[in-house]
């Protein structure tokens, strides 16, 4: 009688928060879980306290930096991975286009539209220097808060390391 | 006081179907259709010069359905705020034979498209800047496929190869 009434109501109901909230994560903020040692000690370190061990952290990523893709040195990125586009990694930037970041190996030139990253924990992060610069269009957001544990609640600081990185752009020297 | 206590609701009211709305046109856009003004002489003689609005659906790319023929619309490696409309020539895997310059006939190379990507290209070789300049796409910069053409409406009709 009055259960099919009430089911569909509840289905508009459920599509509507859907929607919302599809909308609101993809053009505002998100949260997201931090898997892997690769962005430690900044996220997920490996420390013995019980808290840390349970869970991954989760951060907030906001989306409106996709506005323009305007990205300084050292901001945390979440992008999609360029070998397998259904993974995403988190990395910092540490090249912008036009820059030339010292690898091991050589210099490298990061072209127009491209962006280097590196984990923060370079012993073991899979990041620019196996896989080269990364196109800006495939980064999905970028991390401004640790939001879980609750020890380690803050925002996500841009560190930079000028010594590899030679910037074509006086705006960012400081 | 009452007055403006039932002016308030219904403009609550009246503000959040709006803004249900607006989410809605928003997901739609995003993972069902969309439409796309493309311009340009890349992809002649499949798309005009002055310009055409095509439709683009975005469900093919995200359930792995694309293959080599395709019109999609891309993001541009090369500069993230614009799109590129081109056809996908060759899928991951694929060996892909080409010559930066096709009015030479013997200058051309081989190479096989790594995991992840995809190789494209204009239907218009002599102006087109694709893969053979950029080098292979990542898939993740793929937005969705162009299937359809509604403007000018004397090309009214399915796009496709």
């Amino acid at each position: 009688m009055g259960t099919p009434r009430v089911l569909w109501s509840i289905t508009k109901k459920c599509f509507t928060v859907g929607v919302i909230t599809l909308t609101v994560s993809d053009l505002f903020a998100s949260i997201v879980p931090v898997r892997g040692a690769s962005m430690s000690p900044t996220f997920n370190p490996k420390t013995n306290s019980l808290l840390d061990s349970l869970s991954d952290d989760r951060v907030l990523v906001e989306k409106l930096c996709l506005r323009n893709y305007k990205f300084s040195h050292g901001d945390v990125i979440v992008f999609s991975s360029p070998n397998n586009h259904k993974e995403k990694h988190v990395k910092r930037i540490v090249g912008l286009p036009g820059d030339w970041v010292g690898t091991i190996y050589d210099v490298v030139h990061i072209p127009e539209g491209h962006c280097w990253v590196e984990g923060d924990n370079t012993a073991s992060s899979l990041d620019s220097r196996s896989f080269g610069p990364v196109p800006l269009g495939l980064v999905k957001g970028r991390v401004t808060h640790v939001l879980w544990p609750p020890h380690r609640v803050g925002t996500v600081d841009r560190k930079t390391s000028q010594n590899r990185v030679s910037s074509s752009s006086s705006a960012s020297k400081f | 006081m009452r007055q403006w206590k039932i002016i308030a609701k219904e403009a609550m009211a009246r503000a959040s179907i709006i803004g249900k709305f607006l989410c809605l046109l928003h997901v739609t856009d995003a993972y069902v259709l969309s439409s796309n003004h493309v311009l340009g002489p890349s992809m002649l003689p499949t798309l005009n010069i002055t310009g055409d609005v095509v439709l683009v659906e975005h469900l093919s790319h995200r359930l792995g359905k694309l293959g080599s023929g395709d019109l999609v619309l891309v993001r541009s490696p090369l500069d993230p705020k614009k799109t590129l409309t081109k056809r996908i020539v060759a899928m991951e895997g694929d060996k892909v034979t080409f010559s930066l310059d096709p009015t030479r006939s013997h200058s051309s190379r081989s190479l096989v498209v790594p995991k992840g990507h995809v190789w494209i290209q204009g239907d218009n070789l002599y102006v087109s800047r694709d893969s053979r300049h950029f080098g292979p796409l990542p898939y993740g910069l793929i937005e969705g496929k162009v299937f359809m053409r509604v403007w000018p409406p004397s090309s009214f009709g399915l796009l496709g190869e």
